[in-house]
This record gives structure tokens, sequence and C-alpha cells, in this order.
């Protein structure tokens, strides 16, 4: 806890905590002092002088920015004075003599702080009759965000945050002056993974979103909070929607996870939701081979005939489900009912192949939380990208680095994101982690001194697939290696929105709801195995593309060969284009349930614009289909099945009316649960020729990626990165084909050089269209 | 008694004062040689506290006040300001044209005093000339072991770096010099942490005027008590003053300080051109408010200076006749700061560019009644109250500087101002 102290406000005494800025300490008290460059979750600048107060001194009451001093005890402020009002009204009216007034045509009009501190503190009329200053407006300075520089007020939110939040210092300031203005390199475009947060600090309609520019005004919008889908660091959001179309989102800064921030594929990742190729009604296919739209009931008793056939011919085990970690918790449970109890099968898996063993999730030794990055003083990141594959855990961790001063340690087989604020890098061959671990448990010659910086803690440990070609148990011996350390906490970290949350529903082989033991089954890629040898005859994908995301790539030859599948989407994908059943499901903001994230954080996730056509809430379709295969359910609606969710030995804090009550954006922990990790040991292949390191990029071709028309474009077409050493020795130069050939399969792709690759290492970005298979073991040849 | 200090040589040698021979020649180094053998670090720095050494860049803030604030987390730096672009200061670049090694023993003194490493002289861009010269004094003291790693074999290290800037004024102050050595833009930081707490490089860094560090081999030489017993109490030692405007003989001259304005003006700089009248002066580089001839028997020095409203400021004396156009010379000046303005702080980057567009349309005939009220006004919103020392709404002391000419004007010359406006076009903007 923090000291508190006294200051005197306006002639009050008040108490205030000690340390913090004036600014804030008078906001605590009630007193709001009007400002534009200050930001709570960025270091003051004092530049636009909207916030002066008078501070009493030894050399008498002085004029001071009030977010830039802290408070001291005993401290005399005066935030009304008639010094005050006057300076204040000032600076307003300094920023209107070159500001455009165009309101009216601004997306930030009615939710302007501009326009609010002009009707509040502002001078009445202009005497300004001079020639206003123009720029060129608005000009794009990204593929999602528009720059007017004539209403900018040059407050530097948008520039501190690119330089000392995102790392992505690619917006300036430029000249001098009154000539002074914001914008992009030429030969530099504002190529960020986050630059929709600076639209949403931007105080002023300067910067403008491309999904959003003229959609809306803002006292035409509906909200609620939310839960962003995009990944499982769970980022609090406000969805915003106008006549039943959502059209925004914006972070809500919650202190557990995001701080305020979203990254641009969580903000802008909205709109596949609303895309024409959403399914709208039952499909079934037809004797003509074609899938065909059809009725509910049709559909439904469809589904279930097949279902109940397969388990009539071959049994129970020959029926398999898999999905489910994009579904809320309740939709989970209802899944994993189905499959487990209704159908009877332990064949069911929420992961794709790509994760972590669903125990290592569950049950981490040592389990984190994002908040221990905020007292670590090391941090060791051995796991994916995390500016690709977690982006707003990736910031949290360049803020305690960056920021707050904490060590850290990256060992991956590329460059990525972190390492540039890194203190030691550490690289390696994909498929040689077993041994690297080894020498670093060891503290071997040059990782000596990594390994003392883990001895020196709080440590956290962010673990992972490195990429899909690596052993999913390496990050569990690393887990269990940081767990030994003398202070350590241990993030075991997968991509997926509520992987977590369906492994705790019981979505995972041997795992019931509440992290209990159950019947062993098959993982994903035993039931593609079994797909593929015919054991396995009957599947269930609920919002799962097994074709697309299993990281083989062969997961579509396999289901294929299935006799009936049953998809329950919100898209055609590679992976139902060939079921029997398709079923519409209501998706993000059409559904009312909760969330977990990556540390068991829960929250709730709130339905504010109607599901398209005749799609419903999974849960109530899966309850429809049990119905029909003979099962009995107490529960089927998401509320009561949030009930039954709450009977969970972790999840007994947890109920709908706790989450949307008291717990604000925070949520509430779910932690427990009889289910135990034990540590893998991990056998070390060392390969000679190529080895091949599969790796995720933040854009990459996910069915709701390419349905969205402001992300899809974002995507990049694949290319190989070759070491130069390797290049040279194939012959190879920028841009030239070669053929990457693996376990399963081959592609011609062009060819790139990236020096921070070891020799004898490839780099190839994971679901950009094209497959190899998932060893490590390739081979490289130069197409001629 | 000691009337000269800093221009002793280059008075007598005009041919070669910059040259490293005749600077050993006539005594230089010879400071530094004894003071590395016989003087502690300590001692140097209670003789720069005695001399009372006041700083020469424009706030005339005490030299050793100052390094008693230099933190102790190391390294450390010193830092030679040698930006000089306030209008009409030219006394700097003598200094380092004509003595470049005067300044470079200064600064390995100071160095030694402070526990400094690496000093840094930071020069206006468009210096070419004098940062030649102070380029090539510095590679011969290192050649002659005055700089290096072990300088005269006492242990000490120093490496001078000569950095020139880019063309902007703003750079002369002290942090945003710093934010221009360090390669960012050239913006003044927020203060405190002042720079001998968190200077260059987030570390304590000592900020000297290039006049300041010169004065110091004297100093040393001497002894503080010496250098203190010239001139007034609060403006002790010599001082460079630049004499220009309408002045019969402009140039530098260095004086010890405590005559009046009216030697000053009429003894040193031989009085009026063409035996024209005195209109008014600016006593201090633009940045200082002006006096006019009621004041011209008040003795030049620092504390009366402030007394009187205004300031010595950089040393920069502006004289202007009574052919002065005196709302033009204001326009002027608030031209050059709306362009020199860093642009960072909102009053000083709007406000000064709004008051030089109304001083131009009253200068060029198109004012209005309300345009006096309406200056003051912007004035008041830049430095509230308008008084002296001033307040400010900004982040440096560029807000109020610009705030200087149009406050003097108004207070002396309203009536020119006001018919200025009568006669204006009726037509207005
Ligand atoms: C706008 C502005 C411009 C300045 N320009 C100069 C300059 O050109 N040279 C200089 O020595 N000091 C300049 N200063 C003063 C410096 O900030 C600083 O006070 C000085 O370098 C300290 O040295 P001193 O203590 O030896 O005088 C300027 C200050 C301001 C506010
Ligand atoms: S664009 Fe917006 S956030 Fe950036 S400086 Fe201008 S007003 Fe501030
Ligand atoms: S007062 Fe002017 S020069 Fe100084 S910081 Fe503000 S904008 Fe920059
Ligand atoms: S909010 Fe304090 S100066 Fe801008």
């Amino acid at each position: 806890m923090s000291d508190r102290i006294t200051i005197m406000l306006d002639g009050r005494p008040v108490e205030v905590d000690a340390g913090v800025l004036l600014i804030q300490a008078a906001q605590d008290a009630g007193t709001y002092i009007p400002r534009f460059c200050w930001h709570p979750r960025m270091n003051p600048v004092g530049m636009c002088r909207m916030c002066l107060v008078e501070v009493e001194g030894p050399g008498g009451t002085m004029l001071t920015t009030s977010c830039t001093v802290p408070v001291s005890e005993g401290m005399v402020v005066h935030t009304a004075s008639e010094t005050v009002k006057k300076a204040q009204e000032g600076v307003l009216e300094f920023l209107l003599i070159n500001h455009p007034l165009d309101c009216p045509v601004c997306d930030r009009g009615g939710e302007c702080p501009l326009q609010d501190q002009t009707m509040a503190f502002g001078p009445g009329e202009s005497r300004y009759v001079e020639e206003k200053r123009h720029f060129e407006k608005p000009i794009p300075i990204s593929d999602l965000v528009m720059l007017d520089r004539e209403r900018c007020i040059l407050c530097a939110r948008c520039v501190r945050f690119s330089d000392d939040i995102a790392g992505d210092p690619l917006i300036e300031f430029l000249d001098r002056g009154n000539y002074t203005q914001v914008n992009t390199f030429a030969d530099e475009p504002f190529a960020s993974y986050f630059s929709g947060n600076t639209v949403q600090i931007c105080p002023v309609g300067a910067l403008t979103a491309t999904p959003y520019r003229f959609r809306a005004r803002p006292w035409d919008l509906e909200a609620v909070e939310s839960v962003c889908a995009g990944c499982s660091v769970g980022c609090r959001v406000s969805v915003q929607s106008s006549q039943n179309e959502i059209l925004r989102l914006l972070g809500v800064d919650v202190e557990a996870t995001n701080h305020g921030w979203l990254c641009d594929k969580g903000r802008f990742g909205f709109q596949h939701l609303a895309a024409p190729d959403r399914l709208t009604t039952p499909l079934v296919r037809g004797e003509d081979g074609e899938l065909h739209e059809a009725s509910w009931s049709d559909a439904l008793d469809r589904a279930a005939r097949g279902l109940a056939a397969i388990v009539d011919s071959s049994g129970e085990g020959a029926v398999a489900g898999l999905g489910g970690s994009r579904s809320t918790n309740e939709e989970a449970l209802a899944f994993e009912r189905l499959m487990r109890h209704t159908i009877g099968t332990p064949h069911l898996d929420a992961a794709m192949g790509d994760a972590l063993d669903a125990r290592l999730l569950a049950a981490a030794p040592r389990r984190g939380l994002i908040g221990d990055l905020e007292q670590a003083s090391t941090v060791l990141v051995w796991g994916p990208d995390l500016r690709e594959e977690l982006p707003v855990l990736y910031l949290r961790v360049r803020r305690a680095v960056a920021e707050l001063g904490a060590g850290l340690v990256v060992v991956h087989p590329r460059a990525s994101g972190l390492d540039t604020i890194a203190d030691h890098v550490v690289r390696y061959r994909p498929g040689e982690g077993g041994a690297l671990l080894a020498r670093l448990a060891a503290g071997d010659g040059d990782l000596a001194e990594v390994r003392s910086a883990l001895d020196d803690g709080p440590v956290v440990a962010i673990v992972g697939r490195t990429g899909l070609t690596e052993d999913g148990d390496l990050a569990g011996a690393v887990a269990g290696f940081a767990a030994e350390l003398p202070d350590a906490s241990v993030l075991a970290v997968s991509r997926r929105s509520n992987l977590y949350g369906a492994i705790d529903m019981g979505l995972a082989p041997g795992m019931g709801p509440g992290r209990v033991g159950e019947d062993p089954g098959r993982d994903a890629d035993g039931i593609v195995e079994g797909l593929r040898d015919g054991s396995v005859k009957g599947l269930v994908l609920l919002g799962a593309d097994p074709a697309g995301d299993h990281p083989s790539g062969t997961a579509g030859d396999a289901l294929s060969r299935a006799e009936f599948v049953v998809s329950i989407d919100l898209f055609i994908n590679d992976s139902n284009r060939g079921a029997d059943v398709v079923l519409p499901a209501a998706g993000f903001a059409e559904v009312e349930g909760t969330m977990t994230n990556l540390e068991g954080r829960v929250q709730k996730v709130n339905r504010l614009v109607p599901a398209p056509g005749q799609a419903r809430p999974a849960n109530e379709i899966l309850a429809d289909l049990a119905d029909r295969l003979g099962g009995k359910w107490e529960s089927s609606t998401a509320e009561s099945l949030a009930s039954d969710i709450a009977t969970l030995v972790p999840y007994a804090d947890v109920s709908w009316e706790a989450l949307d009550r008291g717990t604000g954006g925070d949520g509430i922990l779910a932690r427990g649960g009889d289910v135990v990790y034990s540590v893998p040991t991990v056998s070390t292949s060392v390969g000679n020729g190529m080895a091949l390191h599969l790796g995720r990029v933040l854009y990459d071709r996910g069915t709701a990626l390419m349905m969205d028309p402001s992300l899809a474009k974002l995507t990049q077409k694949p290319v190989l990165h070759l070491h130069p050493d390797d290049a040279s020795s194939l012959g190879v130069a920028v841009g030239d084909q070669v053929r990457v050939s693996g376990s399963d399969g081959s592609a011609e792709v062009d060819a790139a050089v990236d020096p921070s690759l070891s020799p004898g290492v490839v780099y190839l970005p994971f679901n950009l269209g094209v497959s190899v298979g998932s060893d490590p073991s390739v081979t490289v040849e130069k197409v001629t | 008694m000691t009337d000269r200090i800093l221009t002793v040589r280059m008075e007598a040698h005009p041919a070669d004062s910059n040259t490293l021979d005749r600077y050993e020649a006539t005594g230089g180094y010879a400071t530094l040689r004894k003071a590395l053998v016989e003087m502690s670090p300590e001692q140097i720095r209670d003789e720069v506290k005695a001399a009372n050494l006041r700083g020469r860049g424009g706030a005339g803030f005490p030299a050793g006040v100052k390094w008693g604030f230099l933190a102790p987390a190391e390294p450390r730096y010193l830092v030679i300001n040698a930006d000089e672009s306030e209008p009409g200061t030219f006394k700097d670049r003598q200094l380092l044209e004509r003595d470049p090694h005067q300044l470079i023993e200064g600064i390995v003194l100071s160095s030694y005093a402070l526990g400094v490493n690496h000093a840094f002289i930071y020069i206006r861009g468009e210096y070419a000339r004098p940062a030649r010269r102070v380029q090539r004094a510095v590679e011969e003291a290192y050649d002659a072991g005055y700089l290096g790693e072990n300088i005269l074999d006492s242990g000490l290290a120093l490496d001078v770096m000569v950095h020139l800037g880019a063309g902007a004024y703003i750079c002369g102050e002290e942090t945003a010099l710093l934010n221009s050595l360090e390669g960012r833009r050239g913006e003044p930081r927020l203060k405190p942490p002042f720079p001998a707490v968190e200077g260059l490089y987030a570390k304590p860094t000592i900020v000297n005027n290039v006049e300041t560090i010169s004065n110091i081999p004297w100093i040393i030489a001497n002894g503080g008590s010496a250098y203190d017993a010239i001139g007034p109490e609060g403006s002790r030692g010599t001082r460079i003053f630049s004499l220009s405007g309408h002045v019969a003989r402009p140039g530098n001259y260095e004086v010890v300080m405590g005559m009046t304005w009216r030697e000053m003006i009429y003894q040193i700089g031989g009085g009026i051109r063409d035996g024209n009248e005195l209109k008014c002066w600016i006593p201090g580089g633009a940045s200082a408010p002006w006096f006019t001839p009621a004041v011209l028997d008040e003795p030049v020095t620092l504390d009366d200076a402030g007394r009187l409203g205004s300031m010595l400021g950089s040393g920069g004396i502006v004289v202007m006749d009574e052919t002065t156009d005196v709302v033009a010379a204001a326009l002027s000046i608030v031209k050059f700061f709306a362009h020199e303005s860093c642009g960072q702080c909102t009053p000083c980057r709007e406000g000064a560019t709004w008051l030089e567009r109304i001083l131009q349309r009253i200068v060029t005939g198109h004012g209005r009644e309300a345009d006096i009220g309406l200056l003051l006004d912007v004035c008041d919103n830049i430095s509230p109250g308008l008084r002296w020392p001033p307040a400010q709404t900004t982040i440096c002391p560029l807000g109020p500087s610009l705030v200087s000419p149009i406050t003097s004007i108004m207070t002396h010359f309203r009536s020119e101002v006001e018919a200025m406006i009568r006669h204006a076009e009726p037509a207005g903007v």
C-alpha cells in the first residue's frame, strides 16, 4: 500500500497517495484539472500546458503544470484561481487559433476533449483574424490510420505511445515552431501492430481509423464491456455499435491485463462478423454432393442421425470433437457434455496440435500472473515471438524491461520483437532446444551470465512453443527449469483466445471440467491420425479449422476421409467445406458468457448485437443436438451453464453476477484443481541438413482475418528466410524462388535473407498459404 | 588593479593568439601544470566558489554554486555552451576564435575539479571558423599532453569533443543543447531534474558558457579572492559586452562592471552614430526588456539591471537611435523568436506566430484599435502578469523572451504604436 499524505487543494486539506503526480492526486480527490498531453499510462511531457495550476513555494506562488510535479506533504495548490483560469483559457485559445473547427465532420465530435474543454474552460469568441495553418489533409500514415495535421494539437501522445510503449518509433515530430507537425518518415511507413492505440488516445480527431471514419457519431453508439477474442491475453474492450452493427472496439484500462492498449488485430478484427460470407442458415449436404440451405430441425436431425450411425456401427470412440478454444466457457462446457457424456467419446481437444500440453497450460508449476512483470527483476522469454502471437503481453514485457528496468533474456530461433531491448539473446536450432536447456541450466560457457541473471529474482518466465516444428514438451521442460529457480513464476502461453477456458471446461483428452482427471483419449494429433487410418469416422468441429491450423498441413486430407462431419462455425473454411452438416453459430459480441485468459483470469463477455440470420449461440445448438442423441440436459442456456461452471472447484468464486458487479475489469482468477503437470524430459535430435523454424505471424491467413476487409490486406505472402551463408552456398539471392521440402509436402516460395537465423536454420511463417509439414528437418533448393 | 582578463593575449598578439605556441609563450597551461600537482579538486572548486563568478550565458547563476549541485553519480560530463545565438551577442565567438587554449585550459581545470573525463564543446552551426580553430587547438592540446589519457603525467584522463549545432537558437538553452548533443530534437527538457543531477545521457552534467569557463585559468592562477576583488558586489570580474546598433564604435569590449550606462554607450561605444539622439537600447540580448535614456546614469551590474526590470543576459547591448522604428524593431525580434521556437509548448508555438502577425499587420498599416489590448493579452497568456523577472506558462524562457520587445514598446513608445494604428488603412485585414 502506498503512503498517504495531505495537501491543501483549493483551500481544503485532502489526503492523497504519496508520490503521484498532482494532476492524478487532484483527480483522485475529485478535482479534475483539464489536460491534453498527459496520459496516465505514459510519462508526462508537460507540453500542452493545459493543466497549469498554482503551487505555493518558498519563492511565492508559481504556475506549474500539474502533470509534471509529484505531490509532496503540505503542498498548497490552487486549481481555480483567477491566474489559473486565465492561463488555462489562454492555452485553450492558443490551441484553437489554428484548429479547423470542423467538428461537424470530425469523428471525434461529441467525444472530443478539445471540444469539451472549450465548452467548460474556453474563451467565448475568436480574436484570431489571421489565416489558419494549412496542411494537406488527411494523409494515410498506415493501412489503418489517417492523420489530419490541421486538427493535431501536438500533444505527442501518439509519438510517445509509439516510441515508449510500442517501441515502433515511426511517427515523430518534424519541423519546429509554428510548422511543427507529426508525421511518419517518408521511407518508413507507420507499420506497427499497435497503431490503433494512437487513434484512441489522440485527444482530438487528428488520428482516425479507416474502419471507423465517418461511420457514426458518438452519441449514436451503444456500448458494452467485453473481452477481446484475438488472443489469450484477454484484453478488456468496450464494444461499440450502431444500428446493430459493431463499429469499433476501444481498449479499457485494466491494471491486470492490457493497461488500456489493444493490438490492431484485436481492435480492428471485428469486421469479419458482418462479412457477407458469414453463415446465416444451416447447411446440409445434398444428394448432389453440394451444401444446401436447410431448416434448423432438418439440419440437427441430419447431424444427430449421422453421428448416431457411427456410434452404432463403430462405437463411441469412432467419434471425436475438435475445437472450442474460440468459444465462451459456457459453450465449451456444452461441447464437452455433448462429446464426453451424450456421445460418450474420450477423444476431444480444443487445441489443434499447435499448443502445449493441456496440463501445462492449466496447471503450470509456479503459475504466475501478467502483473508479476511489474516486480520482475529478470524476464525470460523462451516461447513464441510475443509481438506476433500475444501482442499486448509483448507490451507488458516491454514496459517491464524498458520502463521498469527488468533484465530480459530472449531465447528464440530468430530475431523476435523483444530482441532490441533484451540483455541476452540466445539462438538455437529447432529440435536442439533440449540440449540448449541443459547447457543453460548448467550455466555452460557463454550461458553463464544468463544463468546467473536467472538467479536474480523475481524472475517471470514466459514459456511456449517458439515455433510449430518444435516439440511442445520443450516448453514444459523450460517451465520445469524455471520453476526450480530461487524466485520465479511461470506463464505457459499459447495463443488462441479461450484455449485456457476450453481446457478448464474439459476440452482436452484425459482432463474433465474443473481441471480433474478423466479417461485418456486422443488429442488433436491422435484424432487427425485416427481420421487418416479410419479409426475415427465421425467428427464434430466447434469453431475449428484443423485443415488450416494443424501444423502438419495434412489435416484437410485426413478430414476428407471422415465418414461424417458436423461443423459449428461462422464461416465456410477448408475444414468444413466438405462437411455433411454446417451449423451457423453466433460469434463475438453476439453471445454472453465468460472467457479465461492465459493467467486463468475469468472475465465476462457480453452481447451487444444480434447474430445474423438464423445463427445461434453454440451452446444452444449443442444442446439441441444432444437432445436428438438422447442426452437429457438440465441446462442449455448460457446462464444455466454458468451456474454449472460455478460448481467446478477452480471456478467456485466465478459468477456472472460477481463479474458484472464488483470485480471491475480485473475478472476473477480461477486457480486450483486436481491436475498436476509432470515436467517432461526432452530429447534432442541433432539434425544435419536444414532445420525449419515454423513461426507464427500476427496477420496470418486465419479465416476470420481473411474475412476482415481491413486486416486481410495486411497479410503477406509467404517467404522462406535463409541465413546469408546458406543463401550463398545455395546460390540464392533475395527474391529468387526456392523449393522447400519437408515431412508433409513441398512448396515453392520467394527467398529472403535473415542474418538473425543460425546457419542451417530456415524460417517459414506459418499459415500464409503454404505448408510443408511440421517436422524440423527440411531440404531447400533453388528453383531454376 | 586588473581591468582585463580574457582579451589580453588576443589584443597583444592578434596574429597568432589562437596557437598553442603563443599560448604557452604567454604563460598558458602553467596554471594547469601547477594545479594538477599542488591542488586537490576540492581546492579548485573552493577557489571558483570564492571568486563569485556568475555565469556569462544569460542567467547569471553563480558557477561555484552550480558546481556544488553536481550529483555524485558516474560518469559526469562538462558541456561548454558555445551556441551563442542570442541576437546582438558575439563575444564567445571572439574567445573561441582568438583564444581557444584559454578555454581548453579552463575545461581541463574544471574537469579535474568536477571529476569529469568527458567534456563537450557545443558550437553553433554557423560558427565554422571558430569551430575550426577550436578543433585545431584541441588537437594541439592532445599532442602536447594537455588532453588525453594521462594529462601531464598526473593520471588525469580527459577527452574533449567538439560538436557543431545545426542552426537552432533554442539549442543554446542548456537542456535543448543536451538533447541535441544526444541526437534528439533540440527541445528544452522539463526541469527538474536539472542537468547537474540528470543531464547528458541522464548523467550529472555541468553546462557552462564559453566565457564563464575561460575565466577559470585566471581564477586558479590568481585565487578566487583576487577575482572577487574586481568589480562591484554581485558582478565580480570582468565581462565582455558586445556593443552593436547605432553606436559609433560597435564591437566587443571587456570591462569591469559598475560603470554607468552613459559611460558604456557614450565612452566605450563612442556615442551615437551621426550625432543622433539615443532612443533606447537592449541591455542584454534580444530577450531583455529595453532601457531608455531615463536610466542612463544607473550602474551596469547584474543586480541593478534586474532591479530596473531587465537583465545583462548574454552581454549583448543593442543601441537604437532616434531614427529607429521601434515597432519594426520589435517585430524583427518577435519574428526571430517565432522562427526559433522549438514548438513543443502551446503558448510559445502558437503565441509567437500570432504576435508576429499582429505586429506585422500594424507595421504594414493594417493595425486595428483592438490590437494593442490583444497584443498585451496574448503576451500575458505567455508571461502572466507581464512582470520582471517573468512568470511563464511555457516550458522554457523563450516564451517570455518574445514578450520583452512588445512590453518594451508598449511601456515606452505606446504613442508610436497608437499613431501607427491611427494611420492605418481603414479596410484593415
Ligand atoms: C532560449 C535560450 C537560449 C540560450 N542560449 C544560450 C547561448 O547561446 N549560450 C549560452 O551560453 N547560454 C545560453 N542560454 C543559457 C543556458 O541555458 C545556460 O543557462 C548557460 O549555458 C549556463 O552557463 P553559465 O552558467 O556559464 O552562464 C540560453 C537560454 C535560453 C533559455
Ligand atoms: S496526432 Fe493526436 S495524439 Fe498525435 S500529437 Fe497530434 S493531437 Fe496528439
Ligand atoms: S517556450 Fe518555446 S522554445 Fe521554449 S520549450 Fe516552449 S515552445 Fe520550445
Ligand atoms: S496535461 Fe500537463 S502540460 Fe499537457
